[in-house]
């Protein structure tokens, strides 16, 4: 039962990510880019967090919650380099 | 009550950096939980400088039926958003829109943004210089002094309420 | 029991990740866009961490509740980084669908 809606959720989020990447390189401008990256991120958490629950193992866990870390810090950089010009002041 | 001020210059942040510690050693074992109590009494102790307005928090009750009623919005407004991405783009009708803001403090108005942004249809997008205005965006919006008047009454007022200046 | 829960959150929230990226590909501008990641996909992690900590709570002989950890953070950066990406969007004055209601003009 479990392991049908896993591998339903793997095809899911497989398309999530080809979707995110298309718009990736599809832009057209910079914040899209930056958008879809910051998606990219969190698609990547969720299937992290799916293939935990598939192989039974709490050690994908500390690679997302690192994920979840420096996809935020890297989105708000790249916001602030479209705001300011500058990343440090 | 002077000693306690100095001891915990900033009560709640102390509390939530316990829970934060315990929840990432994922454990609830004596040792952890008094190395989390000694960390949670020193940084907000070595790092009051930084922390320079004081928050107070009224009516901790009016904030946790605040809480439960954003996390209800949030399941009903991804089934609404939903629909609308899964539907034709062509039905959207975008628009953007001003809320006056009556709350002054800063913690609350990036509350009340974030709320907004989680919630039906709308990400907040700009906070004027003065500070009396958010720039919201719709993704799909009819009637626009509807849709105001129901951010004011269901967010805006229960954070007016529990987060005011002292 | 618990499987049919579990499975039934797997799949709700795979299939919110995969409307906030169907989200991002469809919509037409910049603004819109932004609407599928920071709702859906933000719902649908959060699902998904939650199954997880369901999972391992119950299956092992520990309690295990660090995904709420993740849940939160998601949940407090999502909308952050949608308001700086919308504010830096506004900033080079990137083009809305003609039919946007605006005010600023």
């Amino acid at each position: 039962m479990l392991e049908t809606a896993l591998l339903i959720g793997f095809a899911c989020v497989s398309l999530a990510f080809v979707l995110s990447f298309l718009r990736l390189i599809k832009g057209p401008d910079l914040p899209d880019r930056i958008l879809a990256l910051d998606t990219l991120y969190i698609n990547a958490i969720a299937l992290l967090v799916l293939l935990g629950l598939y192989f039974q193992s709490a050690l994908y866990f500390e690679a997302a919650l690192l994920i979840a870390v420096m996809g935020f810090v890297a989105t708000i950089g790249l916001s602030k380099y479209l705001l300011r010009g500058d990343i440090m002041e | 009550m002077n000693l306690f001020n100095k001891m915990f210059p900033h009560p709640v942040l102390t509390l939530v950096l316990w829970g934060i510690w315990l929840l990432l050693n994922n454990t609830l074992s004596a040792g952890h939980v008094v190395l989390g109590l000694v960390f949670a009494i020193f940084i907000p102790w070595l790092t009051s400088g930084f922390w320079p307005e004081k928050v107070r928090m009224k009516a901790p009750l009016t904030l946790l039926k605040f809480l439960l009623i954003v996390l209800w919005d949030i399941l009903v407004a991804n089934m609404a958003v939903a629909k609308l991405i899964l539907g034709r783009n062509k039905n959207l009708k975008p628009g953007f829109f001003y809320i006056d803001l009556d709350i002054q403090t800063p913690l609350g108005i990036s509350l009340l943004a974030n709320t907004i942004s989680l919630t039906p249809g709308t990400v907040s997008c700009d906070l004027t210089e003065d500070r009396k205005r958010l720039l919201v965006h719709a993704l799909h919006i009819e009637d626009i002094p509807t849709v105001v008047k129901e951010i004011k009454e269901r967010y805006e007022a229960p954070l007016k309420e529990v987060f005011t200046e002292c | 029991m618990f499987e049919w829960i579990l499975s039934a959150l797997v799949l709700l929230g795979a299939f919110f990740t995969l409307v906030g990226s169907l989200g991002l590909y469809k919509l037409p501008d910049f603004f819109m866009r932004l609407h599928g990641p920071t709702k859906a996909t933000t719902l649908g992690v959060g699902a998904l961490l939650i199954a997880s900590a369901l999972y391992f709570s119950f299956k092992t002989d520990y309690i295990s509740m660090h995904e709420v950890l993740v849940t939160i953070f998601l949940f407090i950066t999502a909308p952050v980084s949608a308001h700086l990406m919308a504010k830096a969007a506004i900033h080079i004055k990137l083009k809305q669908v003609k039919r946007t209601q605006n005010p600023m003009k």
